[in-house]
């Protein structure tokens, strides 16, 4: 196991945004994480990566207790992730953009540089390097999060919905990006509400609802899942489906 | 590589400049720009390039001035060891300020606040302490030669200024062309995503402040030596910080050449008011007021953005 969630939880006030969530994800994967809006999924990734202490519970990242430490230790052990809400260093360059995460690894400035022409080349950014960040599009920022996490080196990355936003070709663009960086021997997790990327890319997924760990297997089988069709859709959704349209 | 090389023309001009300018008048010109640069600069490491707006950097300033200034006086130290030691003091005195408002997360207004809080309460305890002369203020005792840090000629404080200046502006190009810097702009554009891609954040604004802050105490030596005189106001004054900052907010923070055009279109526009209106108090600090506003309003990025708009009219004008 490359990472180990057990029992995590979170509340905030009165909120209880994550609820003894657990899960294990094995080196070399793709998972992914899925559930309806408000579930607690970004929540539990910053609580992976250490933007958020949690309450309770245990992150085990490579073999070292993790939980609760400084986001910047736990990207220099590996670990990184991107933001939903695309974070671009507005103002620099792509290149510099990325260069910032290809300095975790490299002191010197002229390694870093070419480090970023490396992976700007393999996200598709490579004619894009000397524009602001600022001037990209939505597809282009969200490269650009991969980008940036990607120049780190990490042995895991924890992608948050990089695909929100792009439309149905754009995503077929990206889905083989992603699949090549889990070539180069990285373990990924991906949070995605796009369900045609969540099928073809993730070998596994858990289910989140209302903070809850509520199902995990194989997409294709979670998507006849009872338990998940009525988190998403509301309850008794699933006999109703099952009556009008009985699964063949 | 280009920006080093424009640097090291610039530097070099204002290097031959006093060959030529035999005037004291001129002299003094230079040395007041060059000095308002350091100045500008020190402030810029830590603003312009790291985000963290200071409003208190009298207190590196005059921690100084008030070392090297102190050091002579009440112990006999050389001055060549008083400019290192105020030049050291300032950075620690920087370091204390940022380990205690960058550990609880201090941003903004807060920072600043706590910053102009810390000049002031110099300010009170020089004022108050025996051993800096206290309200009466300390003289150094008038002794040319290079040996004590002192010229009898312009000259030779104007190659002073020039090697204090031409150090803080090597270092700020250091800033676009090392880890250190990459690291102190990406926390002030985005300090989660910085974070989030292992960036310290405490300790790269520690190394932007007590950087800021030696640069700065590198002014403060200068101005004690220069002018054998320092009180508790002048050294520690808002009057010093907010030149501080006003400089490279007229010439574009964040920029390697901004707090030299700063420095130079302010000292222009203090000489020209001084012509009109005489030394009517107050009038230069309203101007001042005045044109912080506009350059706030409209050009954000400074004189150094003033290029790179017009430089976008007319791309986009071509077309047309």
């Amino acid at each position: 196991m490359i990472l180990s969630v057990s029992g995590v939880s979170k509340s905030f006030g009165g909120l209880q945004a994550v609820r003894d969530a657990s899960l294990d994800v094995e080196q070399g994967r793709i998972v992914s994480l899925i559930g309806p809006n408000g579930a607690g999924k970004t929540t539990l990734f910053a609580l992976i990566t250490g933007f958020h202490k949690p309450d309770a519970g245990r992150v085990v990242f490579n073999g070292e207790d993790v939980t609760g430490q400084a986001p910047e230790r736990i990207a220099r052990l590996g670990m990184v992730r991107t933001f939903q809400i695309v974070q671009p260093f507005a103002g620099q360059t792509v290149r510099d953009n990325i260069a910032v995460g290809a300095h975790l690894h490299r002191p010197a400035r002229r390694d870093a540089l070419r480090k970023a022409e490396e992976v700007a080349r393999q996200v598709g950014l490579a004619d894009r390097l000397d524009q602001d960040a600022a001037s990209l599009t939505v597809a282009g920022r969200k490269r650009l999060e991969v980008a940036k996490a990607l120049a780190t080196d990490p042995k895991l990355i924890l992608l948050d919905e990089v695909m929100a936003g792009l439309n149905p070709s754009e995503v077929r663009d990206v889905i083989p990006i992603i699949q090549a960086i889990r070539e180069n021997g990285v373990t990924i997790v991906l949070i995605e509400h796009v369900m045609q990327a969540v099928m073809s890319l993730s070998e596994h997924t858990w289910v989140l609802n209302q903070g809850e760990t509520i199902a995990d297997g194989p997409p294709a089988e979670l998507a006849r899942d009872p338990v998940v069709i009525e988190a998403y859709l509301g309850h008794g959704m699933a006999t109703r489906l099952a009556e009008e349209a009985p699964v063949a | 590589m280009k920006t080093l090389a424009i640097l090291a023309v610039v530097f070099a001009a204002l290097g031959v400049l006093p060959l030529f300018v035999v005037s004291d008048v001129w002299l003094n010109s230079l040395i007041a720009v060059l000095y308002a640069a350091l100045l500008g600069q020190a402030w810029n490491i830590l603003g312009g390039y790291g985000g963290q707006f200071s409003f208190g950097h009298a207190a590196f300033f005059g921690t100084g001035a008030y070392t090297v200034a102190v050091l002579q006086v009440q112990y006999g130290i050389n001055p060549w060891i008083g400019l290192v030691a105020g030049a050291a003091a300032a950075g620690l005195v920087a370091a204390f300020v940022g380990a205690l408002s960058f550990r609880y997360g201090l941003r903004g207004s807060y920072f600043a606040l706590v910053t102009l809080a810390f000049a002031e309460v110099l300010r009170i305890l020089s004022n108050s302490v025996p051993f800096t002369g206290a309200g009466v203020g300390i003289l150094i005792p008038l002794d040319p030669g290079a040996e004590n840090l002192q010229f009898a000629h312009k000259s030779g404080y104007f190659w002073m200024i020039w090697a204090m200046a031409l150090a803080a502006f090597l270092a700020a190009w250091w800033l676009g062309h090392s880890r250190f810097g990459a690291r102190l702009m990406a926390l002030r554009d985005n300090e989660d995503a910085a974070r989030a891609l292992g960036v310290s954040a405490l300790r790269i604004k520690l190394g932007g402040i007590v950087m800021s802050g030696v640069f700065s105490g590198l002014a403060g030596v200068f101005y004690a030596q220069h002018y054998l005189y320092l009180d508790p106001g002048l050294a520690y004054g808002p009057a010093i910080s907010v030149e501080s900052l006003l400089v490279p907010i007229v010439g574009g923070m964040g920029t390697l050449f901004g707090p030299l055009l700063g420095a130079a279109a302010l000292h222009v526009l203090s000489e020209v008011t001084r012509d009109i209106f005489g030394d009517a108090p107050g009038i230069s600090l309203a101007i001042y007021g005045a044109l912080l506003i506009f350059i706030v309003m409209f050009l954000p990025h400074g004189l150094a953005g003033l290029g790179r708009i017009s430089a976008r009219r007319l791309i986009r004008a071509r077309p047309a």
